[in-house]
Order: structure tokens, then sequence, then C-alpha cells
């Protein structure tokens, strides 16, 4: 079975409800729950769970010993538990030893490895929240096959928790969805309507090339292998780059390097005269205050760019740091507040925000500054229908309003969309 | 990150076949003879015999080797200097201090060379009744640590991103790290408890007797080891007393 619906229509309440995780002191819970007909707590034997970060799932530093942690919970003998590891691992096609580092896999063999530590202890309804939420398309389609593998070879229950739901409809027999005053069940052979459908975006024409890389390419201190090979692009006024490739070919890197946070190891970034701080055109040896009205970055994770305790103060922060008066500063962070829908949490903590909220605001914060240049990082990342179509639009009215927009981004959507031109790593 | 704070599994080197708990006692077995003396040729005798066990703990390349002891080595080497300059133990004396400071440290790293923490867990709880709800948890918490360290470089340049950046000034650059250490340590706590859902999730609360899946068993090999140690701290000491050197710290009534 899935459970969809937009952020914040109350799916990991439920998901938590179900685990038996809400605490009791912290929660008013009405209506009954029951797992087996017991309340979930008693019987969180029987469930196993699947949750959004592995690095907050895994245990241990070996994957068997991972896999053998919740075994030894139960307090089972070793000559029990080792069969029941190798089996578990075999469940969800791991493809390496026992004594493989758990710190060496990517995110979605940790999920594959989470998996076979749930299933180790043979649950009954095995419960995931979103547990490709912080994957990329290669490790989602990891998670994704192990699950499939977990359900055709089990008779375990399978509840899955997604605003994504069509990557999973091939693997449930049924699709519920949380909104607003209910749950609704969609009948069999229900899709999502496509999230682009019916989306229509301001036009722009390109203007002038605002900040260009020529042949920059990145190597870690103490490595061999580049980070990114020698890459030239050229970002235009008006217009959405798109840089798209498959993971560990230095997207990212690339990114850092246009946002002038890392300054390239072979090669060069070059802003467009007009933009040159006294002269100097390489966006790295700005100062930060410089930097911020030139070109604006947003971060995959949004939190780590949070600096205040108040979503109007961390409007304010970069108008300020950049040398605006205060009034000028709360004039842009009320205007902000106002076209992005946030002005209801105004003297709220960025911190207490939704997923999609948080990253509407991190957009925000780069847009108070106004930047010629915005770059940012899987813009789209873990975002429902809904926040992704705001976003889109958001994007589209600052290439509009002659914004020169660089997104990497694994989103196919988005690049659809969206991207006027993409290079692709 | 760098390979002195990657806290993965240890390399199998022929000390890890030795029982963590061994290795532990012997620390122990030694440290006590340091402890006792305040002369310069007990921890001489001491730091020798460590060092022999460099190359069985894989510690054989010098770069690899001055990557995980140099601020232990520039720690002795201050106290040395510092004794030297001010306090009146004379050259000799700041030597001894300087050694028996590397003396009482060499066990740590030889043990975390050679010792996969797991093992190390295991170790103490299945000899020594450590509470495994302290050792799994450490266990956990110390996966964290890597993570934190990348975590570390992002916050940073995510504060460049905002005009946040400290400059040349010292002292903005203190108070720049203070707050990247914040919202790190505000992440960490965030994640520790996720961490801590998702293990009770796995039984870890349930109140059953916890089993060990890998188990720890003392041979006679650690046995001798600590027999080693002890063989190596009374020689220490027999030779420091032989040579007329021999300083106790607490001269009995």
């Amino acid at each position: 079975m899935l459970v969809t619906g937009a952020s914040g229509a109350g799916k990991s309440t439920l998901f938590a409800a179900l685990a038996g995780l809400l605490d009791p002191e912290a929660a008013e819970v009405t209506g009954e729950l029951a797992v087996d007909g017991e309340p979930p707590a008693a019987a969180r034997d029987r469930l196993g769970l699947l949750m959004q970060d592995p690095d907050a799932q895994l245990v241990m530093t070996r994957a068997g010993d991972d896999v053998a942690f919740g075994l030894e919970n139960a307090g089972l003998p070793p000559e029990v538990i080792w069969p029941r590891v190798d089996d578990a691992l075999a469940a969800v096609g791991w493809r390496y030893g026992r004594d493989r580092p758990t710190q060496a896999l990517s995110g979605g063999e940790k999920q594959r490895l989470v998996l076979a530590g749930a299933l180790a202890r043979r649950p009954g309804l095995l419960l995931l929240d979103e547990p490709t939420a912080q994957l990329d398309p290669a490790g989602a389609a990891v998670v994704r096959e192990a699950v499939a593998r977990v359900v055709v070879a089990r008779g375990t229950t399978l509840l899955v928790v997604d605003h994504d739901a069509a990557p999973w409809l091939p693997l449930v027999d049924r699709v519920v969805e949380v909104r607003e005053g209910g749950l609704v069940e969609h009948p069999p052979g229900w899709a999502p309507v496509p999230r682009a459908a019916g989306l229509v975006l301001p036009a722009a024409t390109a203007g002038p090339a605002r900040l260009g890389a020529e042949q920059a390419g990145f190597t870690y201190r103490g490595t061999t292998t580049p980070a990114l090979r020698p890459t030239s692009l050229q970002l235009h006024a008006s217009t959405v780059t798109a840089v798209t490739g498959p993971n560990g070919t230095g997207k990212s890197t690339l990114a850092l390097l246009l946002a002038g946070l890392r300054a390239p190891t072979t090669g060069a970034v070059r802003a467009a005269p007009e933009l040159a701080v006294r002269g100097e055109r390489r966006p790295h040896r700005w100062r930060a205050g410089d930097l911020v009205t030139r070109i604006g970055t947003v971060f995959q994770q949004p939190e780590h760019q949070f600096l205040t305790g108040r979503l109007r103060d961390e409007l304010e922060l970069g108008p300020l740091r950049s040398g605006s008066g205060s009034a000028t500063a709360r004039a842009r962070a009320e205007e902000l507040l106002e076209r992005l829908g946030l002005a209801p949490f105004a003297d709220a903590n960025p911190f207490t925000l939704s997923g999609g909220q948080q990253r509407r605001l991190s957009v925000a914060t780069a847009l108070a500054t106004a930047p010629a240049v915005l770059v940012l990082d899987e813009p789209t990342f873990g975002q429902d229908a809904a926040t992704w179509r705001e976003l889109v639009t958001l994007l589209a009215e600052q290439r509009a309003a002659g914004c020169a927009v660089a997104a990497v981004t694994h989103d196919r959507d988005l690049v659809d969309v969206l991207a006027d031109a993409e290079v692709g790593l | 990150m760098t390979a002195s704070l990657s806290l993965g599994p240890a390399p199998d080197v022929p000390l890890s076949r030795i029982n963590p708990c061994a290795q532990v006692l012997a620390a122990v077995a030694v440290s006590l003879a340091l402890l006792a003396t305040l002369d310069a040729v007990t921890p001489a005798v001491v730091v020798a015999a460590e060092l022999c066990l460099l190359p069985a703990a894989g510690l054989t390349d010098p770069r690899t080797l001055l990557l995980r002891t140099w601020p232990l080595l520039l720690g002795a080497g201050t106290l040395a200097v510092v004794n030297v300059v001010l306090g009146d133990a004379g050259l000799l004396g700041a030597l001894g201090i300087a050694l028996r400071v590397v003396g009482l440290a060499l066990p740590g790293v030889l043990l975390v060379a050679s010792t996969d923490p797991v093992r190390l867990a295991d170790a103490l709880t299945v000899h020594w009744r450590f509470p495994p709800r302290v050792a799994v948890g450490s266990l956990a918490a110390l996966r964290l640590v890597p993570l934190l360290v990348a975590e570390f470089e992002t916050v940073q340049l995510a504060r460049r991103t905002r005009g946040v950046e400290a400059g040349r000034n010292p002292v903005a650059r203190a108070r720049l790290v203070a707050g990247i250490a914040f919202t790190l340590l505000v992440g960490a706590v965030r994640r520790a408890g996720r961490l801590a859902t998702a293990m009770d999730a796995r039984g870890f609360d349930s109140g059953i007797r916890r089993t060990n899946a890998r188990g720890s068993v003392l041979r006679a090999r650690d046995h001798l080891f600590v027999a080693g140690a002890v063989a190596v701290a009374a020689v220490a000491v027999t030779t420091s007393v032989l040579a007329g050197t021999w300083a106790p710290l607490f001269v009995g009534g």
C-alpha cells in the first residue's frame, strides 16, 4: 500500500503513529490505531522501518554487523543470527560481503542495508517513510529494486509513505492519499497528474553573458583524480542553464566554482566586466559582501544556509551584509515574504518550517540581494508537486527579470520545462 | 576526509589478533610504572618497548605515523620546553616528562590503529560487562564523526553565500568557527535523535538481554601479551633502580 499526499498533509505523522514513535507526552492522539489488534508501540517487534536519512539508521562499521544489530537486541544466539543475516542480505540483493565497511557505501546501498537490517527481524509489516527522498535517481532505483525483491520473495505487508507516488505504483496494490479532511483511496490504475502539466511560464529573451567558465577544473588537495574535468560554459542574462550528468562527474563542484566558493585548480571562472569588483573578475577573490550582490547560491540542504532565528532576519541579512541600509533591507524582506507566501511565518524560526517552505526561504535569501547570477544545487530535490511548481515558476520569474540562472539537477522535468541550455558532464 | 579520522573497520594487522581487553590491561600495566616515577630511564624503557610494537600495528610508514602522532609529539615537546624554561626539572627531568607523556599515549595510538571500534565494544561488553547501551551507543556516535567533518566544510561555504566571512580578522574568524560549530551541533543532535529512534525501532530498547553475534574470546596469546607488558614495566623499574635514577612520585611515610 502507498500513502501519498502533499508535504505537510500529515503523512509523516501517520507514519510515526503507525510505527509507535509518537511521544505520548508531546502528542495529542485522537481515535484508535492498531497493529495486529495491539497499539503500535506494543507490536514494534513485528514492524520493520526504513526512513529517509541512511546515516541516521546505520549503527555498525561493517555491513554484516549492522544487520546483526537488531537480532542481538532480540537476544538471539550467534548461531541463529548469522544465517538470518545472510538470508536478509540475499533478500535485498546485497552484492558485497558481510565485511563491507558501511562508510564506503553510496546512499542507495546504505538504504539497501538498512532494509536488510529491518528484514532480518522478520517483520510482518514493513513501513517505509520516503526512503528515496535524499537519494539521486540512481540511488532511488537501487532502493526500489531492493523493495521489489522483498515484496515478491516474502509475504510481508508493505506500507510506503511518499509524496512522489509514480515510481511506487508498480509495487503497490492500493494507493491512499492524505488530504485536508481525511483519506481518499484511489481506484486501481490511478496515476498522479504530471507535475509539469498545464504550467505556463513567463518567457524571456537571452541577454549578454554574465559569468563564464573557461576550461575550469578542480582537483582536491591530496587526490590525483580531478573532481571536475576542465569544463567551459557561459551563463547569459535571462536564461536558465541546466548542468546534468551522472553522480561523481563534478556537477556540485562546478556549482561551487561558478558560485565563487572555490577557486578552480585549472582554467578560470570569470564574471562579465560590469560585475567586476575593483577590476577583479574572478568571483572566488571577491569579499563575501560583494559576492552576495552578484551571485546568489542555493545549496542542496537549506538548513546549512540559515543563520538567524527569524525568517524576517534571515531575509534582511544579505542586504545588510552587502551595505544596504536597514530600511531598504526591511522593505526588501517584506516584499519577498509576501511574494513567496511566507508572510504568515515572518517571525517563525527557519528551522521550524516544512521542507518545501525551507526551500522557498533559501531561494528567497539568495534573491534578497538581487544578484545578477543565481546558482542552484538540486533545487527541486525531494519537493512535492505543489512546491515543485512554485519553485519552477519562481525561477522562471527571475529569468524574465534578467537573472542568469544555473541549476545543477537530476530532475528531467525541470530541464524539460525550464532549461534554455543544458550542459551534460 | 583524512585517514586519521576514518573510523571504519581497522586494517588486519598482527596486533589486531590481540583482544582489546588485553591491550587495555597491558596499557594499564605500563602506565602504572610510568606514573609511579619521575625519572627518565623508566619511561625510556617503556617507550622503547612500545616503539617495537609499531610494525605490529601496521604503523611503519613514517608519514602515517607522523599524521597520527603529531598532536601528541607537539604536546610532549611543548611540555618539555616549558619545564626546562620555567621549571627546575633540568634537561634530563624535562626529557623524562616528555617521554612519560609519549609512553602513556602510545598504547592508545596502537589500539586505535589495530582495533575495530566494534571489536573493542564487543570485548568490553563481553568480558567486563560494560552496559551495551553505553558501548553500542558510543559506536553509533563514532560513525557520525566523519560526517561532521565533511559538514563543517559545507557550512563554512554556505556562510560565504550569505555574505558572512571572517577575512583576516582573527576575532571574526573565531566567532565564525564558533557559529559553524553551533550549527553543526544542532544538526548532530537532531541526527542523533533520529538515529536513536532507528535503533529503538530495531529493538535496542526492548529490555531483552542483548546477545553478541561476534563474541569475544580471550586466548593464551592475550594472557601472554599482558604478561609481556607487566614484564616490560618490571624491567623498566628495575633498570631505573639499578641505574640509581629511580625517583618515586609517592615517597612512602
